[in-house]
C-alpha cells in the first residue's frame, strides 16, 4: 500500500486502479481502492457481501461515476468517460443480475456485441449490397462462431429470455467477447450454476484467457477462484486488504481473519 | 429452404403491391379513395413512431405536432414563396427532422413517464404556435390554396391520382424502416429498448441512437404532414392536437409496435373503424373505445402478434406442410 509499491505495480498493469472512491450518500462503498490487473491474467476480486466488489466493477465500466481516484486502462484514463466509450476502448463486462436483450434471439444478442467492431450507420443501412451486406454477413458469422465457442450454437435462434439461467450467463459472455475486449469484467459468472455448469464455466474462462483476453472476475465460489486465478485482490469495507497469488492470499492472516474466518481450506 | 422462404415472401409482397396499385381501378368513390389516401399518410406517421417506440422503446406523444410542422412548412413554402410541391415536401421532412433533433436532444435525457410528459408539452406548444403565429400560419382560419404536386402537365389533383404518391411514399418509408430494423442501427435501437444499461456497456451510445430514432420519427411525420397538405389543399391547426398524437400511439399499439407491417395495419384498421361504425351514430365512439380496449387486452402483441400466433397454430396442425 506504500506509494513505492504503487509505482512499481503501475509499470506492469493493463488496468490500474488508484485511490478509487465511490460514495452513495453518506456510505463510502469503495474507499481509496488500489488494484493492479496485469495483462493476460485471470484476476479475481473477492470479499464479503457489501465489500464494494460490484460497485468497483460498475465504476470501472462507468455505470457509476467515481467520486475520486483514477482508473488507467493501458495507460489511458477511464474515469470521466461514458460507458459506451469504455466499451469501445476494449473493456467488456457481464452482469451479476443478468442483463440480456431478452426479446431478441441469442444470436442477435451476440451480434449487438459486435457494435463497436462494426461501422454501418443509417446511410449504410439504406444502401444494401456491397459493404453493408458484407459487414452484416461477417457480424452474423462471428456471432455464430462465438456461440460455438461457448457451446450455445444449437439455441442461436431462440429468444434469449427462454434459456435456462446458466446458459443466459454464457450468452452474456459471448456478447461481451463479441466486442473483442482486451479486458473482460465478469460479475459472479458462476452464481446460480450447478457444479457441472461451473466446471464448464471454468474451462470456458481458461480458454478465454488463452485467446489473450485479460479477465477480472468477482466470484463467491472459492474453489473456482482458487483454481482459475493468477492473482486475487481482497476487499473489505470498500478497502483493499490484500493482493497477490492465490497461495499467498490463502495464507494471509489479514484475509483469514477479516474475510474468510479461517475457513479457507474447508471452502 | 430458407431461400425459398425468402423468395416466397418477396413474391407475396410483390403481389400485395400489385393489388394495392390496382385499387383505384376498382374503387370509384372519391370519398373512399380519400380515406385510403389518408390511411396511407397516417401509416407513415405510425411507422415513424414505430421506429421510436417499437424499435427504440422511447414514447412520444407529439407526433401530431410533427405532422403539423410538415403540413405548415409545405403550406407556407408553396403559398408564400411560390415553391412547387416536391421540394416543399423535402423541406417539410427536413424541418421536422431538425425540430426532432432540437427537441430530442434535451428530452431524451429524460426517460419513461418524464419523456412522455415532455413530448406532450412540446405538442401542445406547437399547436398553440400554429394557432397564434397568425402572420405565418393565418391562425385558426387555416391556410388554403396549397397546390397539388405535378409532373410536367400531369397534376395529382384527384384522390385516385394522389393515391399513387401515397403508395410510393408508404413503400419507401417501409423500406427505410425495414433496412434500419435489419441492420446495425436497428439492433442498437432494439438493444436500448431491451436493456439500456447493457446497451451502453456494449458500446452503444444510447443518447445518440435515441436521438436518431426521434429525428426519423419527426421526418416521417413531417413527410406525412406535407402529403396531407398537398392532398387536402387546406390545413388548420385543430388537426394537430394531442388527441391526434394519442390516436397515432393507439394505431401503433393495436398494429404491433415493433413491426413495420403492424404499424401500417394498425393505422389502416383504426382509420377505417369509425367508417364501419358510422351506422351506430352517436354511440359509435363508445363502441370504438371498447373495440380498442378489447384489441389491446386480447392482442398484447398487436394484430401482427395475433396473425403470427394463428399462423404458427395452423402450421402445427399440418406438420407435413412445413
Amino acid at each position: 500500500m506504500s506509494s513505492a509499491d504503487d509505482v512499481a505495480a503501475a509499470a506492469s498493469g493493463l488496468l490500474e486502479v488508484r485511490g478509487l472512491v465511490k460514495r452513495f450518500g453518506g456510505v463510502t462503498a469503495v474507499n481509496a481502492l488500489n488494484m493492479t490487473v496485469r495483462a493476460g491474467d485471470v484476476h479475481a476480486l473477492i470479499g464479503p457481501n457489501g465489500s464494494g466488489k460490484t460497485t468497483t466493477l460498475n465504476v470501472i465500466s462507468a455505470l457509476y461515476r467515481a467520486d475520486g481516484g483514477s482508473i488507467r486502462f493501458d495507460g489511458g484514463e477511464l474515469a470521466g468517460l461514458p460507458a459506451h466509450a469504455i466499451a469501445r476502448l476494449g473493456v467488456a463486462r457481464t452482469f451479476q443480475n443478468i442483463r440480456l436483450f431478452g426479446d431478441l434471439s441469442v444470436v442477435e444478442n451476440v451480434m449487438i456485441g459486435r457494435h463497436v467492431r462494426t461501422r454501418v450507420g443509417f446511410i449504410g443501412a439504406l444502401l444494401p449490397g456491397g459493404a453493408t451486406a458484407r459487414e452484416e454477413r461477417e457480424t452474423r458469422e462471428k456471432a455464430h462462431e462465438l456461440l460455438r465457442f461457448v457451446g450455445l450454437e444449437p439455441v442461436a435462434g431462440l429468444p434469449a429470455r427462454s434459456l435456462p439461467y446458466g446458459d443466459q450467463r454464457r450468452v452474456e459472455i459471448a456478447r461481451a467477447l463479441a466486442s473483442e475486449p482486451r479486458l473482460l469484467l465478469l460479475d459472479e459468472p458462476a452464481a446460480g450454476m450447478n457444479p457441472a455448469e461451473t466446471d464448464t464455466l471454468v474451462a470456458l474462462l481458461r480458454s478465454i484467457r488463452e485467446r489473450g483476453t485479460t479477465l477480472l472476475l468477482i466470484e463467491h465460489d472459492m474453489n473456482l477462484v482458487m483454481s482459475v486465478s493468477d492473482r486475487i485482490t481482497v476487499l473489505n469495507f470498500g478497502q483493499h486488504i490484500a493482493e497477490g497469488p492465490p497461495a499467498e492470499i490463502a495464507r494471509n492472516p489479514d484475509v483469514i481473519t477479516a474475510y474468510l474466518g479461517g475457513t479457507l481450506d474447508a471452502a | 429452404m430458407t431461400l425459398r422462404h425468402a423468395e416466397r415472401k418477396w413474391a407475396a409482397l410483390a403481389g400485395l403491391v400489385f393489388v394495392l396499385a390496382l385499387l383505384p381501378a376498382f374503387v370509384h368513390s372519391d370519398y373512399l379513395l380519400s380515406l385510403f389516401d389518408t390511411a396511407g399518410i397516417y401509416a407513415i406517421v405510425v411507422m415513424g413512431l414505430g421506429i421510436l417506440l417499437g424499435f427504440a422503446g422511447q414514447l412520444s406523444l407529439a407526433q401530431a405536432a410533427f405532422l403539423g410542422i410538415g403540413a405548415y412548412t409545405s403550406g407556407w413554402l408553396t403559398t408564400h414563396l411560390g415553391w412547387s410541391a416536391w421540394p416543399s415536401m423535402g423541406a417539410a421532412m427536413a424541418l421536422s427532422a431538425m425540430v426532432g433533433l432540437a427537441v430530442g436532444y434535451p428530452c431524451l435525457r429524460l426517460s419513461g413517464h418524464y419523456l412522455a410528459l415532455a413530448t406532450i408539452g412540446f405538442g401542445i406548444i406547437t399547436q398553440l404556435v400554429l394557432i397564434n403565429w397568425k402572420s405565418v400560419t393565418n391562425g385558426s382560419d387555416g391556410m388554403g390554396n396549397i397546390p397539388a404536386p405535378q409532373i410536367g402537365s400531369f397534376v395529382f389533383d384527384s384522390y385516385a391520382r394522389y393515391y399513387y404518391i401515397v403508395l410510393v411514399a408508404v413503400l419507401a418509408c417501409a423500406y427505410v424502416a425495414w433496412r434500419i430494423k435489419t441492420t446495425r442501427v436497428g439492433r442498437a435501437l432494439e438493444a436500448i429498448r431491451e436493456n439500456e444499461i447493457a446497451a451502453r456497456a456494449t458500446g452503444i451510445d444510447a443518447t445518440r441512437y435515441k436521438i436518431i430514432a426521434f429525428v426519423l420519427a419527426g421526418a416521417y411525420a413531417g413527410l406525412a404532414g406535407s402529403l396531407l397538405a398537398h392532398m387536402t389543399k387546406f390545413i388548420s391547426p385543430d388537426s394537430y392536437s394531442f388527441d391526434q398524437s394519442v390516436v397515432f400511439l393507439v394505431m401503433l399499439i393495436v398494429g404491433g409496435s415493433a413491426s413495420i407491417s403492424g404499424a401500417i395495419l394498425g393505422a389502416v384498421l383504426l382509420w377505417f373503424l369509425p367508417e364501419v361504425l358510422r351506422p351506430l351514430k352517436t354511440s359509435y365512439i363508445m363502441v370504438y373505445g371498447a373495440a380498442v380496449v378489447a384489441m389491446i387486452v386480447f392482442m398484447p402483441r398487436g394484430l401482427v402478434g395475433l396473425l403470427e400466433t394463428l399462423r404458427s397454430r395452423f402450421v402445427r396442425r399440418r406438420p407435413d406442410a412445413a
